[in-house]
């Protein structure tokens, strides 16, 4: 039982960053009204532009020797935020600023970013010259794994708790900051205000539009920084186009399931990552259909959250009020 | 007051009634920008002339007499998709499910051609036909039924309903593997050809579009003439209003779901008997999503949808033929894709509202 916990366990949690990173974000944006569907395109871009920069910084030096490990962490990271920014600030301006049809928008943005995450990355691909169908980036994704040296001296303490890169830690951070600014400060109180009734929170002379653009443009860097865990860290820095998969989708239903509450998503995020390896795990011999019956477990969860949640209809555990809303001020 | 008001540079107000025409020569306005940067971005990537480009896009569809039926039967299928979300969404409800409701039809048309062996090619049929209508409307309706009674966020639950519908396609496209152990399933009844649609004039997707056409003029007729048609547009446009006037909206959701569920059933048949004689997980192709954007593109009137939906094929089929002819990623059809739907998609902004500039400012201080 140990042993499988301590083989379970750690996967289970990598497997859950992307999503607990894709939550976090896509929670923020929601909270502000702001239904961003276009998640799952924003974590395509925030992960193949950190696999860009990390390509380029590799390319530029002489020997894989000569990195260093800061700024082999650092300009992909960066990168990547700048590209799920841009993102970010394309759906604002279409949905905020131009009053697009959220839905629309978002799901327009998500083949965007899929497509544009695959052709760059199918390109990389070709410019590095492998013959294999994939790109992969080891030296910098040694930098991203590195793990805090007393892990390994710590047993299986170490390996369960201590084990893990930085950006897993900084996914339960951002979190958890993001739960406590939400529900506990004055900003917060504003963007859910804005998020609940946009012209109320007008007239209490909150700037509604700047309060979506920003919840919306951090909210898309930190689902942009689950792409990048994903290639930097659980792939190993190989990029092959469409490994990522339906996780961006997954993430929304993990907003679902948390009923909008990113310190809940820290487990949550963990357990989803369970149901979506625990086809590994199950005894099924040779019958390998029960197990994509075994995938279907994240969204039949979400589906039976989503309905008990509204059957019980409590006021605080409802979407935002006007969530995928447009708000224009004359409309009132 | 010390504080020196800060003008703003202009001033947005909704526009009143205006002529059909202005909001479609906005539309294709938008259309040609799009088209153009999408030039610009093909030759700076290709580094061909932009004729040459536009040239391959053509080419793309109209190349061969074999590009051009494809043409017709992609924008058949997502016209047909698209069809089936339209009622939904003229009531506001977002139907994101199109994907897993034709997934579920499809599914059932399969499994009628797997599992009656030796029976006569006009029973399986009907029992495709019966049967992917009732399963599209049943995953339709799960949704809708939920919505009714508790009000729960359909957009989010149709969305998980298609991942449901996806997983289920691929169990049982292992359990039906053929041959064993490839884990999909092939082309089914090859040799009988028992469950394939019949081909009409020696074109094989010519029934496919046949049927589309009339679903669309059906699907006209019912929203702009029919009692139904107008307790749909009274929902959506007030829930308050329709429950005044006694209108059930609880009836309206559910009954207006099944037949958007119904629709998508359909699709997936025509998929399943019409087009690929196979079943797996990415049939559909992603036409659910593409056919939200057709729909609202064509602001719910089916017979815009018509162009809508082919001008999305026209245009991703173009970007295709430009990622094969020059050696481009095949992904690059997407990229183009989103660039055109954000410049339509920009486009509303400006039919809806008007921009008026504050020319004289200066001269109104006093």
């Amino acid at each position: 039982m140990i042993e499988f916990i301590i083989s379970f366990l750690p996967r289970a949690i990598a497997q859950g960053i992307p999503l607990l990173y894709g939550s976090t974000g896509e929670i923020i944006t929601q909270k502000s009204g702001n239904l961003n569907l276009g998640i799952p395109g924003v974590m395509y871009v925030g992960g193949i532009c950190g696999v860009i920069g990390a390509f380029l910084y590799e390319q530029s030096l002489p020997s894989p020797e000569a990195m260093n490990s800061l700024l082999a962490v650092l300009i992909p990271t960066l990168c990547c935020l700048l590209g799920s920014l841009l993102m970010g600030l394309l759906f604002c301006f279409l949905t905020v600023t131009l009053r697009a049809n959220q839905n629309v928008s978002g799901l327009a943005l998500t083949t965007f970013g899929v497509g544009f995450g695959n052709f760059f990355g199918g390109s990389l691909v070709k410019l590095s010259g492998a013959d294999m169908p994939f790109l992969a980036l080891s030296a910098t994704s040694n930098c991203f794994k590195k793990s805090l040296p007393i892990a390994d001296k710590m047993g299986v303490l170490g390996d369960l708790v201590f084990g893990y890169s930085f950006l897993v830690y900084l996914a339960i951070a951002i979190a958890l900051v993001a739960s406590y600014i939400i529900n506990r400060s004055r900003i917060g109180l504003h963007l859910r205000a804005v998020g609940e009734n946009p012209s109320t929170a007008d007239s209490a002379g909150i700037n509604v539009n700047r309060y979506k653009y920003l919840a919306t443009c951090i909210g898309c860097m930190i689902a942009g920084l689950g792409g990048l865990y994903y290639v930097m860290d659980y792939a190993s820095g190989i990029w092959a186009n469409d490994a990522f998969g339906d996780r961006g989708w997954l993430a929304i239903a993990l907003v679902i399931f948390t009923i909008w509450r990113p310190n809940v998503g820290v487990l949550a995020s963990f357990l989803f990552g369970g149901l979506y390896i625990l086809h590994m795990y199950i005894p099924s011999g040779m019958n390998l259909a029960v197990k994509e019956l075994y995938k279907m477990l994240p969204y039949v969860v979400t589906i039976i959250v989503l309905i008990i949640s509204s059957l019980r209809n409590q006021r605080d555990k409802q979407p935002p009020a006007s969530l995928g809303l447009a708000y224009f001020r004359e409309d009132r | 007051m010390n504080k020196q008001v800060r003008e703003p540079l202009f001033h947005i107000s909704k526009r009143g009634d205006m002529p059909w025409y202005f909001g479609w020569s906005i539309r294709a306005a938008a259309i040609i920008l799009a088209l153009i940067s999408c030039g610009i971005i093909s030759t700076l990537v290709t580094g061909e002339n932009p004729i040459q480009i536009y040239a391959t896009i053509i080419d793309g569809s109209f190349g061969s007499m074999r590009k051009f039926w494809v043409l017709l039967q992609n924008t058949a299928m997502l016209l047909c998709v698209a069809l089936a979300l339209t009622p939904a969404f003229k009531m506001r409800f977002w139907n994101l499910g199109g994907e897993g409701q034709a997934l579920a039809g499809a599914l059932a048309a399969a499994a009628c051609m797997i599992l009656m062996k030796g029976q006569s090619n006009a029973l399986v049929m009907s029992c495709m036909v019966i049967t992917s209508i009732l399963a599209g409307a049943l995953w339709g309706c799960i949704p809708a039924f939920f919505k009714a009674k508790f009000n729960t966020n359909e957009t989010l639950f149709t969305l998980m309903m298609n991942y449901v519908a996806i997983q289920l396609v691929a169990y049982f496209s292992v359990v039906w593997e053929n041959p064993k152990g490839s884990g999909n399933i092939g082309v089914i009844n090859p040799n009988s050809m028992i469950g394939w649609f019949p081909t009409i004039g020696g074109q094989k997707y010519l029934l496919n579009v046949l049927i589309v056409a009339v679903i669309t003029i059906g699907m006209y007729i019912y929203l702009n003439y029919s009692k139904q048609g107008y307790e749909i547009a009274v929902v959506g446009e007030s829930e308050r209003t329709a429950r005044y006037v006694g209108i059930k909206v609880e009836k309206v959701i559910i009954r207006t779901m099944l037949i958007s569920g119904a629709i998508c059933g359909i699709a997936g048949l025509l998929l399943v008997g019409g087009t690929n004689h196979t079943l797996n997980s990415a049939i559909v192709d992603g036409r659910g999503f593409t056919a939200v954007m057709v729909a609202w593109l064509a602001k719910f009137n089916p017979i815009w949808m018509i162009f809508t939906s082919f001008l999305l094929v026209f245009l991703g089929r173009g970007a295709g033929e430009i990622a094969t002819d020059f050696g481009l990623n095949q992904s690059y059809g997407d990229i183009l894709t989103g660039i055109i739907l954000f410049f339509i998609i920009g486009s509303e902004f400006f039919i809806t509202y008007k921009l008026s500039f504050h020319k004289a400012s200066k001269k109104e201080e006093k």
